[in-house]
């Protein structure tokens, strides 16, 4: 093929290019090379980076005592340990859900399997907005399983709330990253097939034991960064949870009290949520780097 | 689960009934219930109550800026998604890798804190935003600042649709057609970029499905102002929320939902066309 090439190459300067043009052809490419390199990096580095750089400098503007107090303060702290209960449930049911429906969706042909994937990924393309609301009207005052939840906790003696309360913060975490471990799984066993699970239950092995020992070695990769993408997603998710959650320092996850303090909007306060944002910016670093040690290792094992 | 052999799925792998038991009664239970409840409520609307809560003044403006904002804003996505995307294919160079790791930021940074660190970098005392405001533009609370914020929020989804394709591309086409001898520029025009145009398309849709409804990073940088026209769709939403006006929170937010799944629909009717179109070959 090369020579081929070669030949062409030449037999075409025999006709209408002179060595001139063809060294004028070679620095023409190199001259877009890199200018389209130059425009590629000058974008990355103002729109990607100086964000990430802005929020570290205005979060050590006042100091690094300063930054430290704002970090530990009660509503601050609360936030915390909501956004980290969210998240760990919110991983733990759709690693759960994601490595199911995947072998589902992998393995088995049936009718409906279109819909039925169509509808995992609808949390990716609507407004976070919307999720939050879908669960007031479901749970909230006019919602209609408000009765339910209600004849629950009368049976049981109980007081659960969802909507503007813990569990609905939760709901709306789940939601949003409801397809996030699947979409990781699906590709990687799509490339993989059937043949190996089809041997062993042949050779009489059960359900559990083909998905330990056959499924599960080659998803592993592809499974630990869709957790990592999924808990990054739960940690900032914003605009669901702003929806269900109204209480400071009760049910506010990390985010809603980053936009509390931004909005109080005096220059001490616009800080601190500059303060707690940079765990977020270092969470959202962590994860890239992850990223690109465990995309390499999954592209490895398929 | 043994006699699953014989069952509908024609599979030998076990496991049929109960995967796909779980799955779809989580999927109900977490997605398609709370769903059909905003369907449910706004279909108790009559179509005349319906049609003047989405006609108002202000609900129809939210909608202009969301579409025309994110319309704007998948275009520039489009053509720096394409170059990105040529740039980490086909050129090799230093610190590649992290440019590669980097398009994934906006997925990994919270919305909320996109949008605060956008806000104060493109207000008249941030960098560059001063040097903008010194020159007479103003960016924050503009429709300018929803457009980059929006940029910043879309940039992954069109890099990462034009990327795999443009690996994919046999360079034999390419080759062919500067050995005919067409230049660089009409192998690009005719040859390369109508291969990469589904991919691109589909970029685009994904990049304005996430814009219209696109919250946290845009309701700091645009001031939410009735006045200037810089409130976004699911501004109003949140905004009709915490007045308990849930008849025009459902009905705004059912438009979305209609316009959500129409891009998606389209976007998938691309890449359908494009997968047969590759099988054919």
């Amino acid at each position: 093929m090369e020579s081929v090439i070669e030949k062409n190459k030449f037999s075409a300067s025999e006709k209408n290019y002179s060595e001139d043009s063809l060294k004028k052809d070679e620095r023409g490419r190199k001259i877009t090379k890199y200018v389209l390199i130059t425009i590629s990096v000058l974008f990355i580095l103002l729109m990607l980076v100086l964000p990430l750089v802005s929020v570290i400098v205005n979060s050590l503007k006042e100091g690094l005592a300063f930054y430290f107090k704002a970090l530990s303060t009660q509503y601050v702290l609360s936030a915390l340990g909501v956004t980290l209960l969210a998240t760990v449930i919110a991983v733990l049911v759709n690693t759960f859900f994601g490595v199911v429906a995947s072998y589902l969706l992998t393995k088995f042909n049936f009718k409906g399997k279109n819909v039925l994937s169509t509808l995992i990924d609808i949390p990716f393309s609507i407004s976070p907005v919307i999720a939050g609301l879908s669960f007031i009207m479901t749970f909230g005052r006019s919602g209609w399983a408000k009765p339910i939840v209600d004849s629950i906790n009368s049976a049981l003696g109980t007081d659960i709330q969802i909507v503007f309360a813990i569990p609905g913060v939760i709901l709306a975490t789940i939601f949003v990253t409801f397809p996030f471990v699947s979409r990781e799984i699906v590709p990687v066993l799509n490339t993989v097939g059937t043949d190996e699970e089809e041997a062993a239950a042949l050779m009489g092995a059960g359900g559990f034991k083909i998905f330990r020992k056959i499924t599960f070695p080659h998803i592993k990769w592809a499974l630990v960064y869709g957790i990592i993408l999924c808990t990054a997603r739960a940690l900032g998710e914003f605009g669901a949870v702003h929806a269900l959650s109204k209480t400071r320092g009760g049910t506010f996850t990390l985010p809603l009290e980053i936009d509390a303090l931004y909005m109080q909007g005096s220059a001490d306060s616009i800080t601190s949520a500059f303060a707690a944002s940079s765990l977020l910016v270092l969470i959202a670093i962590a994860v890239l780097i992850l990223r690109n040690i465990f995309e390499a290792r999954a592209k490895n094992k398929s | 689960m043994a006699q699953k052999k014989k069952g509908k799925s024609k599979s030998v792998i076990p496991g049929f009934r109960l995967t796909l038991g779980i799955t779809v009664l989580m999927v109900s239970l977490l997605i398609l219930i709370p769903l059909v409840s905003v369907l449910a409520y706004s279909f108790k609307l009559s179509p005349s109550e319906f049609f003047e809560l989405i006609t108002k003044k202000n609900v129809v403006s939210a909608f202009r800026t969301s579409i025309l904002c994110s319309f704007i804003a998948a275009l520039v996505n489009s053509v720096f998604g394409l170059i990105l995307a040529w740039v980490l294919v086909k050129y090799e160079f230093p610190g590649k890798k992290i440019l590669d790791g980097l398009i994934e930021l906006p997925f990994a940074l919270p919305t909320a804190v996109a949008g605060i660190t956008l806000t104060k970098m493109y207000s008249d005392t941030g960098f560059p935003g001063k040097f903008f405001s010194a020159a007479g533009i103003d960016i924050a609370y503009t429709k300018i600042g929803i457009v980059i914020a929006l940029v910043f929020i879309g940039i992954p989804f069109t890099v990462r649709a034009v990327q795999p394709v443009l690996e994919k591309l046999d360079p034999q086409y390419e080759e062919a057609a500067l050995i005919l001898g067409a230049s660089r520029q009409r192998t690009f025009f005719k040859v390369i970029f109508p291969e990469l145009f589904p991919s691109l398309l589909t970029g685009f849709g994904l990049a304005l499905a996430r814009g219209i409804g696109e919250y946290g990073s845009v309701i700091y940088i645009s001031g939410n102002s009735a006045k200037n026209n810089t409130q976004v769709v699911s501004y109003v939403i949140m905004q009709k929320l915490e007045r308990m006006d849930y008849a025009s929170a459902t009905a705004i937010a059912l438009v979305l939902l209609i316009i959500s799944f129409v891009l998606l629909f389209v976007i998938n009717i691309i890449q359908i066309r494009r997968s047969k179109r590759v099988s054919v070959r």
